[in-house]
Parts: C-alpha cells; sequence; structure tokens
C-alpha cells in the first residue's frame, strides 16, 4: 500500500530501516521515503523496463504493508470462493427451512467476504499510510451503518403509521 | 536526497528537531490516501443506493417480485466471474512487481476480458428483464434494482475503459513509477468493485430470492 516505502527498495536499505522503526517517526520516514523514490524513480525504471531483472523483487524485507505475494492472493480467493458459494448454495438449495434464518446466515457470510476483500486483495491494514487509510474506513462503515439502518428504522415507522388501518384506528381514538 | 536522510537522522537522534522538510514530499504518497478516500466517498454513493433498495425492494406495485424475475445459476456465473477477474488483476500486480511487462499485460487483458463477460451477462439480463415487461418504471422494486445494480455496471464499464488506457500506456512507457502508481489506484478500484457487488449478489439477489 505504501508506494513511497515500496519503490525505496531500488534505493538499497532506506525502505527497510524507514519500515524498522516503531512509532511516531514511521510516517515521518515514510514519507522521506516517497522523496527518496521520487529521485530514484528513473534509475530504477532501467533495469526493468530491460527486460527480467534477475530475482529483484522479492527481497523487500520487512515492508509487510507494501508487498504483495501470491500466497495472500491464493488464500484471499480460495477463502472469498468458499464464503460465495456457501450462501448460494443456502439459497439455491434451501438448506434451511426459514428465509429469515437464510438471510441472517447469508448476511453473515458476506460480512466476512467483505473483510477477507480487504484484507487479501485491498491490502488493508493498520498500517498502511500510517493508519488513516483504516481511519477513513471505519468512519466511512460508521456513516454506511448510520445510512442503512437509520433510512430503514424511518421508513418503517412512516409505513407503520400511515398504514390504513392504523389511520382507521386514529379515528376511533378520544 | 541527502537532506531528507539528514532530516530524518534528526528525527532519531533527537537533536535540532525540524518541522518542515525543505523538499516536497506530497507527490509520490499522496495519491493513493486520495484515491482511498475518492473509494470511501464512492462506498457512500453506494450506501445511499442500498438504502433506497433496502426500503424500496419489497414495493412490487402489483408487478413480479425479485423472486420470480432473478436467475441465480446467471448470477452466479457472473460473480465468479468478478471474482476471478480480481484474482487475474492479483497477478497482474505481481507481475507488476516483478517488473515483469508482459505478464502484467497479459494479466491485465485476462482481468478486462473477465470485466467485459460481466458486464456482457448483465446487460443480457437487464434486455431480458425490459423486454419481459419488467423494466425500471414497473415497480419501485424494480426503479431501485436498476439504479443500484446498473451504477455498479457502470463503474465496471469505467474500470474496463480505464485498465484498457493503462494497458495502452505501460505498453508505450514501460512499467515507470507514473504507470505503477496509475495500476495500484485501479487496482484498488477494481477490487473495491467487487467488495461493492458481495453487497449486491448477496442483499439483491440472494435475499431477493429468499423473500
Amino acid at each position: 500500500m505504501d508506494w513511497g516505502v515500496y519503490v525505496c527498495v531500488f534505493d538499497g536499505g532506506a525502505g527497510v530501516s524507514a519500515d524498522g522503526r516503531p512509532g511516531g517517526p514511521v510516517g515521518y520516514a515514510g514519507f522521506g521515503g516517497g522523496a527518496i523514490a521520487h529521485g530514484g524513480g528513473a534509475h530504477a525504471g532501467g533495469p526493468h523496463a530491460g527486460g527480467p531483472h534477475a530475482g529483484d523483487g522479492d527481497h523487500h524485507g520487512g515492508d509487510g504493508a507494501a508487498h504483495f505475494t501470491l500466497r495472500g492472493y491464493v488464500t484471499g480467493f480460495i477463502a472469498a470462493v468458499v464464503l460465495t458459494a456457501i450462501p448460494f448454495w443456502l439459497v439455491m438449495g434451501k438448506a434451511f427451512g426459514s428465509a429469515n434464518i437464510t438471510a441472517a446466515v447469508i448476511l453473515a457470510f458476506a460480512a466476512v467476504q467483505i473483510v477477507v476483500h480487504m484484507v487479501y486483495f485491498l491490502h488493508m491494514n493498520a498500517k498502511s499510510e500510517g493508519g488513516w487509510n483504516l481511519l477513513a474506513l471505519l468512519f466511512t462503515v460508521m456513516l454506511v451503518v448510520i445510512a442503512l439502518s437509520g433510512s430503514l428504522w424511518v421508513m418503517y415507522h412512516l409505513n407503520h403509521n400511515m398504514m390504513p388501518d392504523s389511520m382507521m384506528n386514529m379515528h376511533n381514538m378520544p | 536526497m541527502s537532506e531528507v536522510m539528514l532530516a530524518e537522522a534528526e528525527v532519531v537522534t533527537g537533536t535540532a528537531p525540524r518541522f518542515h522538510l525543505a523538499t516536497e514530499h506530497h507527490p509520490e504518497n499522496g495519491t493513493l490516501f486520495g484515491f482511498w478516500l475518492y473509494l470511501m466517498s464512492d462506498c457512500l454513493v453506494f450506501a445511499c443506493l442500498f438504502a433506497a433498495y433496502a426500503v424500496l425492494g419489497r414495493n412490487y406495485a402489483g408487478g413480479p417480485t425479485g423472486a420470480e424475475l432473478f436467475d441465480l445459476p446467471l448470477v452466479a456465473v457472473n460473480t465468479s466471474l468478478l471474482l476471478l477477474s480480481s484474482i487475474t488483476y492479483g497477478f497482474a500486480m505481481l507481475g507488476m512487481q516483478r517488473g515483469a511487462l508482459r505478464v502484467t499485460l497479459f494479466w491485465l487483458a485476462v482481468t478486462g476480458l473477465l470485466g467485459a463477460g460481466f458486464i456482457g451477462i448483465e446487460l443480457h439480463e437487464f434486455a431480458h428483464l425490459i423486454a419481459e415487461g419488467a423494466g425500471p418504471q414497473r415497480s419501485a422494486f424494480l426503479s431501485s434494482f436498476f439504479t443500484l445494480v446498473g451504477t455498479h455496471g457502470l463503474h465496471v464499464t469505467f474500470g474496463i475503459v480505464w485498465l484498457v488506457v493503462l494497458m495502452v500506456q505501460a505498453a508505450r512507457h514501460g512499467l515507470i513509477p507514473e504507470n505503477r502508481r496509475r495500476l495500484m489506484c485501479l487496482s484498488l478500484f477494481w477490487h473495491f468493485l467487487d467488495v461493492v457487488w458481495i453487497g449486491v449478489f448477496t442483499f439483491v439477489y440472494l435475499m431477493g430470492v429468499l423473500a
């Protein structure tokens, strides 16, 4: 995720040292890495444009946030396939007698699958962009929950209070 | 470069703290975070459309219901196409990471074709619904259905356009830092659309058939 630190590896140890430092300076050093990468970009492009560069992509050292791995994608994909297949099977095979139970179960599967996609495909973690990605995501999730539950709650009560039979009841009220 | 290193060293040793850098440090790091914020705002757009569907999704106006209209095997095929396109984009990113241009372009092409297949099936489904008289004007349920699923489809369509443009850019200029950054942004966008689709197939199709 952190592109600056990722590109840094072409410049030697800077990326690793920037990443290895705990606490406050990490974000700062990350920015420094970005600036270094800016200067080193042209030189990084050289060997790569020419052709395969023997095994250079695989020793980013400690750069967990930025380095994508085949294992990560495959793990995420297998989990996603399983988490997709089960809800379809539950609904198409009518596994549960009650529609409400099925609905609750497939919603739970969807929630888990969204987390799996976030972690393995979108590479979300607490460290990317110094934690700001996660903070923005949590804020958005909060807004989404308010928008969805609020709409349903308000509109349910609106429907309930505007029902013809409840209008009739109102007339009978003292 | 040396100035940045110097500033870094000062922070570590704690002598003479400096609170700004002489050099600009925004460009490389800012783009991905900014794009992430765009995705979060896009997420709110979808949240509103999901909320509209949640409220109106059972208002059939005497018309057909989801259980009568939705073809789950077709939706399952569509879902697997999009899921496959997610991992093929991942393979493209792994290729990019190694600096292998041809591998990257190949997997991008596969991703684009899978995306096009998804859009093709979705358009076929829409055409079928409209031909049956279950167009967006039939009921509040169908209006909100077409708006939600159509908006997602439009996003995928523009994702494919973006993907083709980036393939041309990468083929012409190679995997330069600018192209890598653009491919990273599209990666976020593409995987984000797959996340939205999880909500669509669960909430709209599967729960629509249940009702």
